[in-house]
């Protein structure tokens, strides 16, 4: 780091244009019902603007000497392609190449810091605006020195590949903010029109991509520091035990053993080495305090529609009497899901001086300086995050309170300390994808339509109780909004239909995995339309366009739907059959045919038609990516993974026998078609996510005539 | 105890406890960091390098057995400059999200090519079974029928 720092050339001072509003709005009124559900409604289709420092004069960009830009982005990598993203938006208006920009992640200590986290597929969304004002108030800056340097005027310059041309005159950029000091902030030009686009649209290359290619040591669990000894700590495996004593003698002989550290009600070893602090760590003997040993029955009966913490999410007409005849009610469920991340979660913690300094693998910069700092009880100021390459995220790291941990090892023995987490406690201290429960009930008309459609659903927290989220939202809300991603209705023609959300906080933490509530929403409510769609006898197509209206995003969820509607054929042909499901989420509508055949015993997925409008697409390849991963990392999901509880603890601990999507259930077709039915970037990372679920158990469905209800799906 | 291998070509000796897993040698004792840890129990692949030619999840075998013999890992086995055909099938490709597992894929692969140069999907789908949480296989396996085209053309090329 300090590398860099020494060839730092110049750094710019650009003041951008952007909001401070992180969440939707909140007020008192929203305490009344129907406004919360207006909020409710709001929080599923807004975007909201980025949140982080920036009101005030920022680092973003840095110009260096041999003409290059560097761009400190406060959203991090997590094979998402954000940086990718925000190089191609920021040369759009930079007038530099792709290639021209090196794009780092900013530690906190640059300034850059992003108020909120990485995640809720935002980052292109929300800096799409905010950089490209930043990067057109840059370029003008440079032209305004370049014309003094040029003796001509501004106007008549032009900007191209980092070169300000004018008069028969060039300069680099470099050249032009050679021995500038003070600035010249103009206001914020305007910025192009979106069909003079010269990279946004185009299919550029990752930019990590041969860093990741010849294994660069660009994560977390790479980071080193002069003098740095490794750390393990112990972590209860019973659901809710307290650590009731420790003993550490045959553990302090072990070789390489620094220092057995007890603080509060934790233990850490630090060694020289990380096998040698693994080996130490296996020999403390620990007593624990098991106040109880859950059982996977108990966790299910918490977790029932009917208990809990009830909640109207969505109102419109009378509510169905389940007693009356003509009402389909189907339950469906879903289990507890782990991130399984293969980085490990971890951190090189150096506190030194009254300063710490943390470099990691986190998607909330912010919040873990701010944690970090009031365990230490140091000021923000002195607590230096430096985030690296994530080697994925998927919601596991918007909770990344084991920097303190790291930060105390190394207060306690004095030395920079590396600690992260092994597979098995990756496994049982997950925050993991809470089970759900859903009831869906529905009526057809005299015509065979929807007169009638209700989504019930259970879930444990997944934003409630999350430290990222201020306590007094859930209360004014009286929801959980992650919970409730993709569990409103979208069949907004149906003349009566709502959603009712029982939220329980379970015994274990369960939190935000990639798409939130989405994945088991979609499942239950897509899996249930389309059994109303046999029942009606009608093509499921049609049957669901028939139920959307033109409100809202309405126009763009049916667009979605018609396209792939076109790859989709009732019936078996040849062993396969196909299913298609649907649905919308952050403002991103999305619809998926699944073809698949049962081979050997087993469900064979062959080909997965995506049609996706998530507007603008900065990068149609990368978007093209999430939405491969997102239907491999869901069929994985929904067809093969679960957690569960045995002996009170939380089980398996292990890849394998957690059972993942592994290359051979991959489709071998996966066409995704891009739609861009909005004019500015929309959410991409989940939205793709909804439908797989659904589509594959519709697809079932017509092979077999069985509706399965349960995921992880498997064959009877 | 003193061990003496190859590494990338390069002759190399560590003094370590023999049963300390080749993984954390490569990774903390020689700085080649490119070998990955994942989970420890040879169940999801990160860490799959090469002994003697055979793709060897390193998180689960002991240093002690590598004495004499040749390892090649991520960084050995090609350079931004002359990259391996898996490495320029997978740049080609745009193969890697997060990037974390895809040394291990590329490794495994690599192995895997040696021995069955022209693999079938069904060859792949059995030989070829690390974790990718971001689950990009559907552009691995494009990545590694490129892969072995990429071979062949060298191959029809010297010949």
């Amino acid at each position: 780091m300090s590398e860099k720092k020494k060839l730092s050339r110049r750094k710019f001072l650009v003041r951008g244009g952007i909001g401070t509003i992180g969440v939707v709005a909140l007020g008192t009124y929203v305490f009344r019902n129907p406004m919360r559900r207006k909020v409710y409604e709001l929080s599923e289709t807004v975007v909201p603007p980025y949140s982080g420092a920036g009101t005030e004069a920022n680092l973003w960009f840095e110009v260096t000497k041999d003409n290059q830009v560097v761009l400190y982005s406060p959203k991090v990598e997590m094979g998402q392609g954000v940086f990718t993203g925000i190089a191609q938006i920021a040369a759009e208006e930079l007038d530099v190449a792709v290639e021209q920009i090196q794009v780092v992640a900013a530690a906190t200590s640059t300034g850059v810091i992003d108020g909120l986290s990485t995640g809720g597929s935002l980052s292109i969304a929300s800096l799409w605006q905010p950089l490209r004002e930043m990067a057109a108030t840059l370029r003008e800056m440079v032209k305004g020195e370049a014309a003094k340097k040029m003796g001509v005027g501004t106007s008549s310059l032009t900007t191209s590949n980092g070169v300000v041309s004018g008069g028969g005159k060039e300069m680099t950029f470099a050249e032009a903010l050679e021995g500038v000091v003070e600035w010249n902030l103009p206001d914020t030009p305007e910025l192009r029109p979106n069909r003079q686009y010269k990279f946004v649209g185009k299919p550029v290359k990752r930019v990590d991509l041969m860093p990741k290619i010849i294994g660069d040591p660009i994560f977390g669990m790479d980071a080193e520091m002069p003098g740095m000894l490794h750390a393990c700590i112990i972590r209860k495996e019973h659901i809710g035990a307290t650590l009731k004593s420790v003993d550490t003698s045959k553990a302090e002989q072990m070789p390489g053993v620094v220092k057995v550290v007890k603080i509060d009600d934790w233990v850490g070893v630090v060694a020289k080495s990380f096998p040698q602090a693994l080996a130490a760590k296996n020999k403390l003997d620990i007593e624990w305090d098991i106040p109880k040993k859950w059982t996977e029955a108990e966790i299910k009966d918490m977790l029932q529609v009917g208990k809990g913490n009830e909640m109207i999410t969505q109102k419109t007409g009378s509510a169905l009497d389940p007693e009356e005849e003509g009402v389909v009610s189907i339950e469906f469920t879903s289990p507890i899901g782990a991130h399984a991340q293969i980085e490990p979660n971890g951190a090189v913690a150096e506190v030194k001086d009254g300063k710490a300094t943390i470099i990691m693998s986190t998607q909330v910069v912010a919040l873990t300086r701010q944690q970090v700092a009031e365990a230490l009880d140091l000021s923000e100021e002195d607590v230096n995050i430096i985030p690296t390459y994530l080697g994925g995220g998927f919601g596991r790291r918007l909770d990344t309170r084991h920097a303190i941990e790291a930060a105390r090892l190394s207060q306690a023995v004095g030395k920079p300390v590396k600690y992260f987490f092994t597979r098995k406690e990756e496994f049982q201290h997950d925050q993991f994808r809470p089970p759900t429960h859903h009831v869906m009930r529905g009526k057809l008309n005299e015509d065979g339509l929807l007169e009638g459609l209700e989504h019930h659903y259970a879930s444990g927290d997944v934003v409630i109780n999350a430290p990222l989220f201020p306590a007094a939202m859930n209360t004014v809300l009286g929801t959980d909004l992650g919970a409730m991603r993709g569990g409103n209705i979208q069949y907004d023609k149906v003349p009566s239909h709502r959603a009712v959300q029982w939220h329980t906080t379970l015994p274990f933490a369960t939190s935000s995995w990639r798409s939130l509530g989405l994945l088991a929403n979609t499942f239950a409510i897509e899996s249930f339309v389309d059994e109303m769609a046999i029942k009606a006898g009608k093509d499921p197509v049609a049957f669901r366009l028939a139920h959307i209206s033109n409100e809202g995003n309405g126009k763009r969820l049916k667009a979605v739907i018609e396209k792939a509607g076109e790859f989709y054929k009732d019936g078996v042909t040849n062993g396969r059959a196909m299913g298609i499901a649907t649905s919308i989420d952050a403002g991103s509508p999305c619809a998926q045919v699944v073809e698949l055949s049962i081979e050997n015993g087993e469900i064979k997925v062959h080909k997965v038609t995506c049609v996706f409008d998530c507007g603008i697409a900065v990068n149609p390849d990368q978007v093209k990516a999430q939405c491969e991963g997102s239907i491999i990392m869901g069929m994985s999901a929904a067809m093969h993974e679960k957690m569960t509880i045995k002996d009170g603890k939380l089980f398996p601990t292990i890849y394998g026998p957690y059972r993942m999507a592994l290359m051979r259930h991959a489709p071998k077709e996966i066409d995704v078609i891009l739609i861009e039915g909005a004019d500015k970037p929309l959410p991409v990372g989940e939205p793709p996510l909804g439908p797989i679920g659904a589509a594959v158990g519709n697809a079932l469905r017509r092979l077999t005539g069985q509706r399965l209800t349960d995921l992880p799906m498997g064959l009877a | 105890m003193k061990i003496a291998f190859n590494i990338n070509g390069q002759p190399q000796e560590v003094d370590v406890d023999g049963n300390t897993p080749l993984l954390w040698v490569v990774r903390d004792m020689l700085n080649l960091k490119g070998t990955k840890f994942g989970c420890g129990k040879a169940a999801c692949g990160a860490c799959t390098l090469h002994v003697d030619g055979e793709a060897i999840r390193s998180c689960s075998y002991a240093v002690k057995f590598a004495e004499g013999k040749n390892i090649t890992t991520i960084e050995g086995l090609g350079t931004a400059e002359k990259l391996h055909p898996v490495q320029q099938a997978w740049m080609e490709e745009v193969v890697p999200q997060c990037g974390y597992c895809q040394p291990g894929f590329m490794m495994a692969t690599a192995a895997l090519l040696e021995k069955v140069p022209n693999p079938t999907d069904e060859d792949i789908d059995n030989n070829i079974v690390n974790v990718c949480r971001c689950a990009t296989y559907y552009r691995m396996r494009k990545a590694i029928h490129r892969a072995a085209e990429i071979n062949r053309s060298a191959n029809s090329i010297t010949q």
